[in-house]
């Protein structure tokens, strides 16, 4: 399982670029880059029209794009858009600035650069995904002020085309019945352009850094391997065929899968859950196809407030009696790090993703948290709940969660209020956890794969700059996985691990490989998860023990 | 006339580009003067203008209030509320 030639790069599983996959199938074809179009502040002035034409022929373009589009999520983004160019703000803006004497193409650059930039400083990735719209209207208004027509390339069949980032109107340029796939090297799957290639079928992958060079790098021209299920864009063997394969997300019925726990190839069951984030998660149709709930992320009641004992007990109880007899495991508050909360996470921490944050943070404010674990103790009458402390580091914080636990427990039933100790268990995210697995008096574990991937390869995911370090298939990680199911083997405590790795068909083989035999998954994956699992079958004689 | 009304953004995703087009467009279709605002203490921005409307960055079950000014400000509050309520009468995400 090791290749100690390829540091930055987990080469057992692939030689090539790992990203995230936003639209599902796989083509392979030539890699061409498209080039970014020219800055057009930059071209000759002088010869495009005047703004208010200029914004008309812009109108009239987007117009033509959606009636071409009819109904349907291009007409929606065209829309958006087409809705812009109108807007009061923006064009008053402008027009104020040609009026002080500016040119009109600085002037509508200026404007609209201004608003792109803060855009992009937006919190929520849906809203700062929307730059790309903005760049999107502005290069198309100022290719009319500057008097330059948009070209389009001519691409090659099945061609994985890639660039950092790719603008709708772009693709709707493009002919995607002859051309292959999307690689982008930053990109966002809340952006528009991941919705039209779903949408259209189109495979997708963003997130996959610096395509051209570094480890790994690769060629314009060369025959590569885009597979927009897994994420991956790798190098093509020689003489491999090109092509495009359908959406493996598109095959697999939830209902053709059927109910309870799913079954490899070769025999083995492994358990599909669900991740929640919210109540109106399990509205979706995936939901009733999931062995139970494997993660309830209770930040959404917090989301403006504190919520009351009763409030949250209420909650806690509707998923029990959703979940009708499945096992739900509810993880307490899990705030600071990246996920700051007004009037409770700490400010001004130097370094937030190792400062005060989950079970720290829950342990420094009993205030808030005995509220949540009284609540937890009275919904547990009512079904087969089970409780998790996240980003345990240390045996005395699971140790200390349990005695309060205990404490209310206790409490309730003092007073006569019907209550009862659910399972207690941890999340397993940092290195020291999995290291030492057998000091923790956990009933059971689930493993936070990005966590515990950023700590053991100290790498931040997000970041354009190292985000490519960032592997949860690294033999590090997978050696820690690993330890953990040996132990709770051993023990006979459940082990499950929660995210988008086990619905990556190479990220389960190598989890079902280490052992484990529980996943949790966000609804939207579970189809993906439980059709990798039916087609999975062991490549060689077992390394992990079965 | 001044009229007031609000409701709870359905949408998972919040009040993202497709629902801001629709909220945009209707606000368009009535002669008052039209505000909107997120939360308790959300500003209030012209609910005429899908710049200002994205820039409420209302997310999923986000209070989306409206007060309106002119006219016809009953209709229009309470047309937005209704679509509001209606989750922007579905659709994919956009």
């Amino acid at each position: 399982m090791r290749d100690p030639m390829s540091p930055y790069r987990s080469a057992p599983y692939h030689s090539g670029l790992r990203g995230r996959p936003v639209a599902p199938g796989a083509v392979t074809g030539p890699l061409v880059r498209l080039a970014a179009p020219a800055a057009p502040a930059a071209a000759a002035a002088g010869a495009g029209l005047d703004f208010a034409a200029a914004r008309a022929a812009a109108a009239l373009e987007l117009e033509a794009l959606i009636a071409a589009a009819g109904a349907g999520p291009a007409a929606d983004v065209v829309a958006f858009q087409r809705e812009l160019i109108d807007d009061d703000s923006l064009i008053g803006a402008v027009e104020a600035r040609i009026g002080a004497g500016e040119p009109a193409l600085a002037a509508w650059c200026g404007v609209l650069d201004g608003e792109i930039g803060a855009l992009a400083q937006a919190e929520d990735e849906v809203f700062r995904s929307r730059t790309a719209d903005l760049v999107d209207l502005r290069d198309r208004v100022a290719g009319h002020l500057a008097g330059v027509t948009a070209s389009h390339p001519d691409l090659p069949a099945h061609a994985v085309v890639h660039a950092d980032d790719l603008m709708p109107s772009r693709f709707l340029a493009i002919d995607w019945d002859a051309a292959g796939g999307i690689a982008l090297g930053q990109g966002s799957a809340a952006s528009h352009v991941a919705m039209l290639a779903r949408a259209r079928a189109v495979p997708m992958v963003v997130g996959l850094g610096s395509i051209g060079f570094g480890p790994g790098g690769l060629d314009d021209g060369e025959t590569v391997t885009l597979d927009g299920d897994a994420g991956l864009l790798t190098r093509a063997a020689p003489g491999t065929p090109h092509g495009r394969r359908a959406a493996a997300a598109a095959a697999p019925d939830l209902a053709a899968l059927g109910h309870g726990a799913a079954v490899t190839a070769d025999g083995i069951k492994v358990e599909t859950h669900i991740n929640i984030v919210s109540l109106a998660d399990l509205a979706r149709p995936e939901a009733a196809y999931a062995d139970g709930i494997g993660l309830v992320r209770t930040e959404f009641l917090f989301a403006d407030r504190l919520p009351g004992e009763d409030e949250q007990t209420a909650v806690y109880r509707d998923l029990l009696a959703w979940a009708a007899g499945r096992p739900v495991t509810i993880r307490t508050l899990d705030v600071g790090g990246d996920k700051p909360l007004a009037g409770v996470t700490a400010a001004g921490e130097a370094n937030p993703a190792l400062g005060l944050r989950g079970i720290r943070l829950s342990l420094a404010r009993p205030e808030i948290f005995r509220v949540q674990l009284r609540a937890l103790a009275r919904a547990a009458v009512h079904g087969q709940l089970e409780v998790m402390f996240p980003m345990v580091a240390v045996p005395r914080e699971f140790d200390a969660a349990a005695a309060m636990m205990q404490a209310e427990v206790e409490a309730l039933a003092a007073a006569g209020v019907p209550a009862r100790r659910p399972k207690l268990g941890m999340m397993v995210e940092v290195p020291s956890a999995a290291i030492a697995v057998e000091r923790f008096a956990a009933e059971f574990y689930s493993i936070g794969s990005n966590d515990l991937t950023q700590f053991v390869l100290a790498c931040d995911r997000s970041s354009g700059l190292v985000g490519d370090l960032f592997d949860p298939l690294d033999p590090a990680v997978l050696d820690l996985i690993q330890r953990v199911v040996a132990h709770g083997k051993a023990l006979g405590r459940k082990v499950a691990l929660c995210g988008e790795l086990a619905a990556d068909p190479t990220g389960l083989a190598a989890l079902i490989a280490c052992g484990l035999r529980q996943v949790s998954v966000p609804p939207a994956a579970l189809a993906r998860a439980r059709a990798a699992i039916v087609r999975h079958r062991r490549a060689g004689p077992g390394r992990y023990g079965d | 006339m001044t009229a007031t009304a609000s409701a709870a953004v359905k949408d998972p995703l919040g009040l993202h580009a497709r629902p801001s087009v629709a909220l945009v467009k209707l606000a368009k279709s009535f002669q008052a003067a039209i505000e909107i605002s997120a939360g308790d203490t959300g500003a209030w921005v012209p609910a005429k203008n899908l710049m200002q409307v994205m820039k409420v960055k209302a997310g999923a079950g986000a209070i989306l209030s409206f007060r309106a000014e002119g006219p016809d400000a009953g209709a229009a509050v309470a047309a937005l509320k209704r679509l509001v309520e209606a989750d922007f009468a579905g659709g994919d995400d956009a």
